[in-house]
């Protein structure tokens, strides 16, 4: 296995999803690359971050609704027939 | 900008709803409508639209609050109220011409090997993630990546759906999806790298590519 293949591969071999043959081909090759070792724990790290940053309870997501968005809303259900 | 109280008693809140009380849709706007906002404005890169869907999203949650069953938080029900309503709006909207992603992407070499040497991290994501400038960074990043390809990162790792449902809100097959995710994943840390990375001089010296594999 080449680093190519090896990148086609990494998002299975991440969610436990490679199977058995490949994913023993994909270790040998791991063991052998450092560049690829490096590739797959900033694949991982990205997966991470990206959850980490957009967690809803985390204090720096905006909670504050702007005015006019808030005056908008409230307009339109009552014009709302439906509602 | 208004501003978000908690929300001790949510079963007095929905009741209130429900009789049509003035104040309690208001209380819900202003509770809610900053995180939904920052919700919808992941899924569209257009400030006008991700309002206008946070507006249809309490619309539609306010007629239909009869319907809520109170087997979930009413938080996590307006969000995935408001998550459907910017897919809605992303499906009808007019398409805007797609930036490639394909310069985001690890090129390789002839032989196979990875063109780039990949830097270390300065520190592992756990910690460089505990500063409120490094999270900033990865949501302008992630807001950067092209459309078809946020939308799905989006969905799949933020959002936390599964493949077979981030397939069918997006009309695309599963394996379709699947590529995309693992693009915008490659993308991501293409954008984000720079940022991370520690000294160049740590590694100075080796081959790119490595010469065992």
């Amino acid at each position: 296995m080449r680093c190519r293949e090896l990148a086609e591969f990494l998002m299975d071999y991440v969610s436990g999803e490679l199977p058995a043959e490949n994913r023993e081909h994909f270790e040998l090759h791991l063991t052998r690359c450092r560049n690829c070792r490096e590739y797959l724990v900033q694949y991982e790290g990205c997966v991470k971050a990206g959850r980490m940053a957009c967690d809803e309870q985390s204090d720096e997501l905006p909670v504050d609704v702007p005015e006019d968005l808030v005056k908008a809303v409230l307009a339109a259900r009552k014009l709302d027939p439906s509602s | 900008m208004g501003t978000a109280t908690p929300v001790d008693d949510e079963t007095g809140l929905i009741a209130q709803l429900r009789a049509g009380d003035e104040s309690a849709y208001e209380q819900v706007v202003r509770t809610y409508g900053g995180r939904l906002l920052a919700v919808t404005r992941r899924i569209l890169d257009s400030e006008e639209d991700a309002r206008d869907v946070v507006q249809d999203a309490f619309l539609n949650a306010f007629r239909n609050v009869d319907r809520f069953e109170g087997n979930s938080k009413l938080s996590t029900w307006l969000h995935r109220i408001a998550v459907n309503a910017a897919l809605m709006k992303l499906r009808t909207r007019k398409r805007k011409p797609e930036q490639s992603i394909e310069t985001l992407l690890p090129f390789f070499l002839d032989d196979g090997h990875h063109e780039e040497r990949f830097r270390s991290w300065e520190e592992p994501v756990d910690i460089a993630m505990e500063r409120a400038e490094t999270r900033q960074l990865v949501r302008a990043k992630i807001d950067e990546l092209p459309e078809s390809y946020r939308t799905v990162l989006v969905l799949r790792d933020i959002e936390g759906l599964d493949t077979e449902e981030t397939a069918k809100m997006l009309g695309l097959t599963a394996n379709a999806a699947k590529i995309r995710l693992h693009r915008a994943r490659q993308a991501l840390r293409t954008l984000l790298a720079p940022h991370l990375a520690g000294p160049a001089s740590a590694k100075a010296g080796e081959t790119p590519g490595g010469k065992l594999s």
